[in-house]
């Protein structure tokens, strides 16, 4: 049952690919880094479930999820001011 | 299933960041990459792997990229492309060469692998007696493979020593 669920976030994760490689401006990229960010949480949560120890893995998917944050903020930065500091 | 669904998007990431002319975008692609290859190593079991591509390949690299994009252009030169057979070769008979190199390798997760075998059973009977800890990791890494340790933290020191220093003297000059 969680391979299932594993399976299907990472298909809808796959999805997003068009965006990342077609998409003509460059929010659809931060936003494609976003989406697969927040999907792939979701996937380690639940491979956590899968090898039965949840505790390790939701270590990994809080620093993860900080990453994932600090990520979009850099790029936002540098693309609204041109640097970053 | 899932993991070839991961390797797949991988192989895609890995060519698109190459394709884009766009240099921000490439980051950007580089970055979803090592967010799915963090990924790939939890599904393998590999949990302080993970922690480490994620904060390393996905997180510090990625903001060091775009800290060199303030300082250069953003677009790649076009460059006309076209096919180089020797280097084509030569990149074919690596790859090809590395390939057959694992066919020798045991399977994996195997219990008779050497890895498996070779002293990791000694230290399972003798590591909480002889270094006093009860994780065996920290034991291994601190203790049997002290010096080991005290040499990477060396390095990693050194290294962040020589990021603050150019980083400062990048600072004064401009």
């Amino acid at each position: 049952m969680f391979e299932f669920t594993i399976l299907v976030i990472v298909i809808s994760a796959f999805l997003t690919l068009y965006r990342m490689v077609k998409g003509p401006t460059i929010y659809d990229r931060i936003l494609t880094a976003n989406i697969i960010g927040t999907k792939t949480v979701v996937v380690i949560v639940l491979a956590g479930f899968v090898f039965k120890s949840p505790q390790f893995f939701i270590d990994i998917a809080l620093v993860y999820v900080l990453i994932n944050f600090i990520l979009v903020l850099a790029f936002l930065k540098y693309v609204e001011k041109g640097r970053l500091d | 299933m899932a993991d070839l669904v991961l390797l797949f998007f991988l192989i895609v990431c890995a060519v698109a960041a190459v394709v884009q002319k766009e240099l921000l975008n490439s980051v950007i692609i580089l970055s979803i990459y090592s967010l799915i290859m963090a990924v790939v190593w939890v599904r393998l079991g590999a949990v302080d792997v993970a922690i480490t591509e994620a904060a390393v390949g996905a997180g510090i690299s990625t903001v060091l990229f775009i800290a060199v994009l303030t300082r250069v252009k953003r677009r790649e030169e076009l460059t006309r492309i076209r096919l180089q057979i020797l280097p084509l070769i030569v990149v074919l008979a690596v790859g090809l060469t590395l390939i057959y190199g694992t066919l020798d390798m045991p399977d994996f997760g195997s219990p008779a692998a050497v890895t498996n075998t070779h002293v990791v059973p000694r230290y399972l009977e003798k590591g909480v007696e002889e270094t006093g800890t009860d994780n065996y990791v920290a034991g291994i890494l601190a203790s049997y493979r002290g010096y080991d340790t005290l040499g990477e933290t060396t390095v990693i020191f050194t290294a962040g020593l020589c990021v603050v220093l150019l980083l400062r003297s990048n600072k004064k000059r401009l």
